[in-house]
C-alpha cells in the first residue's frame, strides 16, 4: 500500500495533533506550493528529504515508433529530484532486510 | 543586471521558506502548527520510502524506491576497490499535472 495525501493528513491529525480540516488543508497547500514554485522556475530544497530541481532540455530529433514518421521533439522544462544524503542514509538503513531476504 | 534572469538561474526555495510561505496562507493556524505540520509530512514520506514503501500523490508524482546491484566500485583517491552492497535508492516520478505546469507552454 502506497502513502498518499489522505493517509499524509491523518499522520499529521494523530502524531501533530492538528485538527482533521487543518491537515487535509496544509498537506493539500505543501503539494501545491512546491507545484507553484517549480512552475515559477524556482527549485525546491527539503532538507533531510531532497531537492527538486528544474532542467531545461533542447529540442532533439525524435520519431513516432508506430509510423517511423520523424517528428521533432520541442524544446522543454523538466522537474527531477535528487534525494538529500539523509534519505538515501534512511532508506539504506530501512531497506537492508530486505536486501538481505533477496539473497 | 537582469533580476529577473537571476532569479530564474539560482533561486531555491527552502523548507523555512516554504513554511513562512503557507503561514501566511493560513493566518489562523499557529505557526508553530505549520512548521510542526511540514516536518511531519516530510518525516512520514522519509518513514514510508525508508519502510520500503511508496508514496503517491496524485497530480504530483510518486515516489519508489529502485534497486541497485551490488557492484565493486573503486575509491577514486587511492584506486583500491570495494565492494559495494546491494541497495535501494528513492526516486521521484513527476505526475501529468506537475509535468505539464513545470514545461513551456506549448504551442
Amino acid at each position: 500500500m502506497a502513502l498518499t495525501k489522505a493517509e499524509i493528513a491523518e499522520h499529521l491529525f494523530e502524531k501533530a495533533g492538528i485538527n482533521k480540516t487543518d491537515a487535509k488543508d496544509l498537506v493539500e497547500s505543501f503539494f501545491e506550493k512546491v507545484r507553484t514554485t517549480l512552475e515559477e522556475g524556482e527549485q525546491v530544497k527539503l532538507s533531510g528529504f531532497g531537492n527538486f530541481e528544474l532542467r531545461e532540455k533542447q529540442s532533439r530529433p525524435g520519431r513516432n515508433p508506430k509510423t517511423g514518421e520523424d517528428i521533432p521533439i520541442s524544446a522543454r522544462r523538466v522537474v527531477t529530484f535528487r534525494p538529500g544524503q539523509k534519505l538515501k542514509a534512511r532508506v539504506e538503513v530501512g531497506t537492508a532486510q530486505l536486501i538481505e531476504k533477496e539473497k | 543586471m537582469n533580476g529577473q534572469l537571476l532569479f530564474y538561474l539560482g533561486e531555491k526555495m527552502t523548507k523555512s521558506e516554504l513554511i513562512e510561505a503557507l503561514a501566511e496562507k493560513y493566518p489562523n493556524l499557529p505557526i508553530k502548527d505549520v512548521e510542526l505540520g511540514v516536518k511531519s509530512i516530510i518525516d512520514n514520506m522519509a518513514e514510508t520510502l525508508a519502510a520500503g514503501e511508496r508514496i503517491e500523490i496524485r497530480g504530483f508524482g510518486s515516489f519508489s524506491l529502485h534497486y541497485r546491484a551490488p557492484r565493486v566500485g573503486r575509491n577514486p583517491k587511492t584506486g583500491e576497490s570495494v565492494n559495494l552492497e546491494a541497495k535501494y535508492v528513492p526516486h521521484f516520478k513527476p505526475g501529468k499535472e506537475l509535468r505539464e505546469r513545470v514545461d513551456f507552454p506549448q504551442s
